[in-house]
């Protein structure tokens, strides 16, 4: 009775698998060999722990979907590891000064290489890119970029392979769509009816776009795993080296990086969010190695300016600078990363620590701790310890603070190790760990989110969205404050305000020269630095490992980490 | 002669877990917060004879705090699944007027798929009773709700049939029929009576309480990191398997052993209320 | 006997409603936004254009019902190739936006193979074990068997799981960490690579359905070996293997016959923790994932097929009985 009930659908199931698979690619061979280098390689077997869930960036903003995605679909541009634009598709990077971004800062004009096929053989034309700023802002589809097409008007198709975007008001920095792997061009022809609310339903497209990538889909099954195989038309002789590539999803970072590091099972494990220690256990099996990458992802504690829950009084201790600064000194940043990050990440004292152009170095030095030095800044303000309790006060004001962050366990850590080192310097830390799903929610009506900030200090993490921070330092403007009449939804956090910081942000969003905006950045970090306004700690960055017979890699937090596929091979022996 | 040693088996090992984690803490009194930067990761030192962890925290007084966690749970836990059960076992045994809705419910409740929607309450209270009773008086009240909730519908069921079988006694009959009112009968006659069933049901129910506990910390539904019960202890630990597997070796353990404690504790039990089976 | 056969048959529509509804209701209340898991740069008011496009403006009342007409009407009717792909609208998940019973139809291939066949083969290793313990009640064998079953069920899975994945796939190296989905069986190479794959996970699981059902058998078996029809069928100098097999095992299995009916469903949900160890992307991985995610429509779709399941089990053990134990057959 019971074997009965198990059985028999087992066997249909089975049976349907068998189906599917047996039309697997059969082609491959023959293809490597017409092709002469393409496909030689064999398989390569990546691990995702957290599994695509489709192939359509534009239907989902997920980091695990868009890099599963970027085998396939390719944008204009891509960012280097360095966070540098490099022309993709496109055939160079439109600036002022070659003509390709207009003078009164309105259009950019981008110009398709010439000769590029869609993976089914037909003709890349700047019809494609039209269609997918059409695609990504027609009413009811949802999609998840669409802030990038924001103040896109219209998109202008002069030739084949030219392509003007218009904006709205003039754009400092235009390379907002197309730049990068959330924003890869779709092609016209087979999304053609997935406009708008028909664009969920478009399945077989959203499971597998034609692309002009290196590889294309063979099979999709959504949460599970993914088969590519090499794309024949792709534009660059004998590449990809790898044949097909079998995406794994599922488990978590622990079993990712068993897989790769200790069993040799997989060649690729992507993310790998896992003690230093357990890492470093795995490393030493030597069957393969870590990679990391960074981009703008900082750790920081911030401070509230005013009285939790009162925003009109100014907090009677965090209002003086010498509390925030000795606070900071009192971290040591290089013990908090060998216990919390390791190779993940690294001591920051900048706010915005990358691009290379945007990283002041006006902070270096914040990796040292200084407790003697702390003690003494408090001591001259005049916050001593008068009843003996080990708690500095003045004026009936003691140093005792809340200290918040979200509930995991590198952050209790964080907040452990903290707590201790104020300790030390004579002020008291009581910790609280709000659940992350309340933490981050950004729910109004709970009074524990990041924003009601109802503590006197908070930890959390936050990134600029591409290598230009405009939008994100704007988030520390006097007017990014939440408060009820912007429903609880800034970024300023800690109601820092600071006219002069308004205005130089206001230059900012005026100025087009690449080096101008980045001296300009600069000087807006320093100003969140070395006010303590937030107190950056580490600068957290991608960590994936490899097999030692995996080579042509080269991690990159800016853009999808498989960016480069199309140069990975295997190495001989 | 086996049998007799058996139910001492499981007390001993119950009581030996209770004193590790009450008295334990008197005995070695080394804060479980307390962190040493200079032991970090440690395996047995005559310091901490049990390792410490990545912050150098003692794993020794970590595992005795984490127990009280683990073992209140699976105490409460129980205590609330057996009492709902009872009292729905006993209400459906004595009175055929309610014991038709009552077994529905059962039924109901045991065709629930219980830990995806276990999974689904924990994540939907959660907020809301840390709001109420503080973050771990919340998260307490929560795991050992969402336990106890979902696990009474085998002490009902078997305690329905019990009372059942007991309502046709002669001298509970006697009983009824001198008038005895229902809540003096249930406290005289009836709870003594199915003392034997109703106390393998607790042991047992708190054996699975204990192990669900560790299902859900595994799950990432379980307690809060600065809240360690041996559930979470064993999930941040199991990573450390090869290179400290002290970490995950002692919490498994304890875990295994309370479980297998309270099971031990309900099948002697058992065996002792049937004498056809000893 | 067939007027209980339709009475329970009856109420089990009624039954399935309820619970459909309890789970939409719950779902309904909680707190997982389908958005939470994008990237924090995405900014809230294309969040909110992104829950409009899932349909979520329309109130709970109707959207239970449109969920209850795919349930029961759309899906079949596809299935059965009666109503034409395209036409209606289907259940579809959130985040995959992809069709929940095509989800489903991929998962289900792993969570027969792996989970199932640990299944029945911890239920045929428990009834095995339950006759040896009782036959042989107090020998070696029965303390080693309800030893091994009291450990069984002690361990936590992931432990057991954890410990097993050390010493067998990283020291030994004899079985992968990671189930392959994608392999297909073409020849005893692959064959062999299946079977590999699959020894951890069915180790882990059916270590567990072994260590639940054989304190049943056990219990059950002697139960019935101290009955006197046993004694007279030995005492008229029947051979013991017949007594056994033949007569004791079919009223054992009388008691024992609802517990492996109703932890039979349990294969698509029970099994979370040991499918998302190893990568098995089963129904059980299906539905953690989604819930993490806030995807609501998987979940709901899984839990109720899950519960359909459990209902149909608890009939069907129902309806079976009666040919098992002949006293029920006249009632």
């Amino acid at each position: 009775m019971g074997d009965n009930f198990i059985t028999k659908p087992s066997c249909a199931a089975f049976s349907a698998i068998a189906l599917l698979l047996s039309c697997l690619p059969l082609g491959i061979p023959n293809a490597a060999h017409a092709l002469d280098g393409r496909g030689t390689d064999g398989m390569l077997r990546i691990l995702y722990w957290q599994a695509p869930s489709t192939l359509n960036p534009y239907l989902s903003g997920g980091v695990k979907d868009i890099e599963a995605a970027s085998l396939v679909l390719e944008p204009l541009a891509r960012l280097s590891p360095d966070g540098d634009m490099i022309p993709w598709l496109a055939r160079e990077i439109p600036t002022l000064e070659n003509g390709g971004v207009a003078p009164d800062l309105r259009s950019i004009r981008w110009q398709l290489k010439p000769g590029l096929t869609w993976s089914d053989g037909s003709a890349v034309t700047s019809a494609d890119i039209a269609f997918t700023h059409r695609y990504c802002t027609a009413p009811g589809a949802g999609c998840a970029q669409a802030d990038k097409f924001r103040d896109v008007a219209r998109v202008e198709t002069p030739d084949k392979l030219t392509a003007v975007l218009h904006f709205d008001e003039p754009k400092p920095f235009p390379y907002g769509p197309f730049v990068g792997p959330q924003t890869p061009l779709l092609q016209a022809a087979q999304f053609a009816d997935c406009l708008g609310p028909r664009a969920p339903g478009c399945t077989d497209a959203n499971f597998a776009p034609i692309g002009t990538g290196p590889f294309k889909v063979v099979e999709f099954r959504s949460g599970d795993a993914a088969v590519f195989e090499a794309n024949a038309a792709y534009r660059v002789p004998k590449q990809p080296a790898f044949g097909q590539v079998l995406l794994k999803g599922g488990g978590d970072a622990m079993s990712a990086g068993r897989a790769v590091l200790e069993t040799g099972e997989f060649d690729y494990a992507w993310n790998l969010q896992l003690g230093p220690e357990v890492l470093a256990a795995m490393v030493a099996r030597g069957k393969g190695q870590i990679v990391s990458s960074f981009s703008t992802l900082v750790e920081r504690i911030a401070f509230n300016f005013s009285v939790p829950d009162d925003a009109t009084q100014p907090h009677p201790a965090l209002s003086d600078i010498a509390v925030r600064r000795a606070l900071a000194m009192a971290l040591d940043r290089r013990t908090m990363i060998e216990i919390g990050y390791g190779a993940a990440g690294r001591v920051s004292c900048n706010i915005v620590p990358a691009p290379p152009a945007y990283a002041s170095s006006a902070n270096d030095g914040c990796a040292a701790q200084d407790l003697d030095g702390a003690r003494d800044l408090l001591s001259q303000a005049g916050w001593v310890d008068t009843d003996g309790d080990g708690v500095r006060e003045r004026e009936g004001t003691e140093l005792r603070f809340v200290f918040q962050t979200s509930a995991n366990t590198v952050r209790q850590n964080f907040q452990a190790l903290a707590k201790e080192w104020w300790r030390q310097i004579g002020v008291a830390a009581e910790l609280r760990a709000i659940d992350a799903s309340v933490f981050f929610s950004g729910d109004p009506s709970s009074p524990d989110t990041l924003e009601k900030f109802g503590a006197d200090i908070e930890m959390y993490a936050g990134a600029s969205d591409g290598p230009d921070p405009e939008a994100y330092l704007a988030g520390w403007a006097c007017d990014a404050a939440p408060g009820t009449e912007n429903g609880w939804q800034g970024r300023n956090v800690g109601n820092w305000c600071d006219p002069e910081y308004d205005a130089l942000l206001g230059a900012l969003s005026s100025t087009a020269g690449l080096a101008e905006r980045a001296a300009l950045s600069r000087t807006l970090n320093d100003m969140l630095v070395q006010q303590h306004v937030a107190v950056p700690l580490v600068d957290r960055g991608r960590v994936s490992a490899h097999s030692n017979s995996l080579g042509g890699i080269r991690i990159n937090a800016w853009d999808s980490e498989l960016w480069n596929i199309a140069d990975w091979y295997r190495l001989p022996g | 002669m086996l049998r007799r040693r058996v139910p001492l088996f499981g007390i001993a090992l119950l009581a030996g877990l209770a004193a590790f984690v009450l008295i334990g803490p008197l005995i070695w009194p080394v804060a479980p917060t307390q962190m040493d930067l200079l032991a970090r990761n440690q395996g047995a030192t005559w310091a901490h004879p049990l390792g410490t962890d990545q912050l150098g925290r003692d794993l020794m007084a970590r595992l005795m705090v984490g127990g009280r966690v683990s073992l209140a749970v699976g105490l409460v836990a129980m205590l609330l699944a057996v009492s709902f059960g009872t009292a729905i076992g006993v209400a459906a045994g004595m009175s055929r007027r309610l014991d038709g809705p009552l077994m529905r419910l059962t039924d109901l409740f045991l065709a629930l798929p219980l830990l995806p929607l276990l999974l689904i309450a924990a994540a939907l209270f959660r907020a809301p009773l840390a709001v109420r009773f503080g973050p771990e008086a919340g998260l307490f009240a929560l795991i050992t709700i969402a336990i106890g909730g979902t696990a009474w519908m085998g002490t009902a069921r078997i305690l329905r049939g019990e009372v059942r079988a007991l309502m046709q006694r002669d001298y509970i009959r006697a009983a009824r029929t001198i008038g005895t009112r229902a809540p003096q009968m249930i406290w005289r006659h009836i709870l003594p009576a199915i003392a034997a069933p109703l106390g393998v049901s607790a042991a047992l129910g708190m054996a699975s309480a204990i192990l669900m506990e560790s299902a859900l910390s595994f799950l990432g539904f379980g307690f809060a990191p600065d809240m360690p019960s041996w559930g979470r202890l064993l999930y941040e630990g199991t990573p450390h398997l090869g290179a400290y597997p002290g970490r995950a070796l002692w919490p498994g353990a304890l875990i295994t052993l309370a479980a297998l404690g309270a099971t031990s504790l309900g099948d002697a039990l058992r065996d002792m209320a049937d004498p056809r089976r000893a | 006997m067939r007027s209980h056969a339709l009475r329970r048959l009856a109420m089990t529509i009624p039954t399935l409603l309820v619970i459909s509804a309890i789970i939409f209701a719950l779902l309904e209340f909680a707190p997982g936004d389908p958005m939470a898991q994008l990237p924090s740069t995405i900014p809230p008011d294309v969040r909110a254009e992104m829950r409009a496009a899932l349909g979520l403006g329309q109130p709970a009342p109707v959207r239970y019902g449109m969920w209850l007409w795919q349930m029961v009407v759309v899906e079949p009717g596809i299935a059965l190739g009666i109503v034409a792909d395209g036409d209606t609208p289907r259940i579809l998940s959130w985040q995959t936006r992809g069709p929940v019973m095509t989800l489903i139809a991929q998962r289900l291939p792993q969570t027969m193979i792996v989970v199932g066949s640990a299944y029945i083969i911890g239920v045929i290793a428990a009834i095995g074990l339950g006759i040896l313990s009782a036959r042989r009640q107090g020998s070696a064998i029965d303390r080693a068997g309800t030893g091994l079953a009291a450990m069984g069920y002690a361990l936590p899975p992931f432990f057991t799981a954890a410990v097993l994945i050390y010493v067998f796939a990283i020291q030994l190296e004899w079985a992968p960490t990671i189930y392959d989905t994608t392999l297909h069986v073409t020849g005893w190479n692959s064959f062999a690579a299946q079977m590999r794959q699959m020894a951890l996970p069915i180790t882990v699981l059916s270590l567990q359905t072994t260590a639940q059902i054989t304190r049943y058998m056990r219990a059950a078996m002697l139960d019935t070996l101290g009955q006197e029809y046993i004694l007279a069928a030995r005492a008229k100098g029947l051979r013991e293997r017949t007594i056994l097999m033949v007569h004791a095992l079919r009223n054992s299995m009388i008691p024992v016959l609802p517990v492996i009916a109703l932890g039979a469903p349990q294969i698509f949900a029970g099994a979370i923790i040991t499918e998302s160890i190893f990568g098995v992307n089963g129904v059980g991985q299906l539905l953690i994932t989604s819930l993490s995610a806030g995807d609501l429509p998987v979940v709901q779709t899984v839990t109720v097929l899950i519960a359909v399941a459990i209902v149909l089990a608890n009939l069907a053990s129902d309806l079976a009985l009666p040919w098992l134990d002949p006293r029920l057959r006249d009632a």
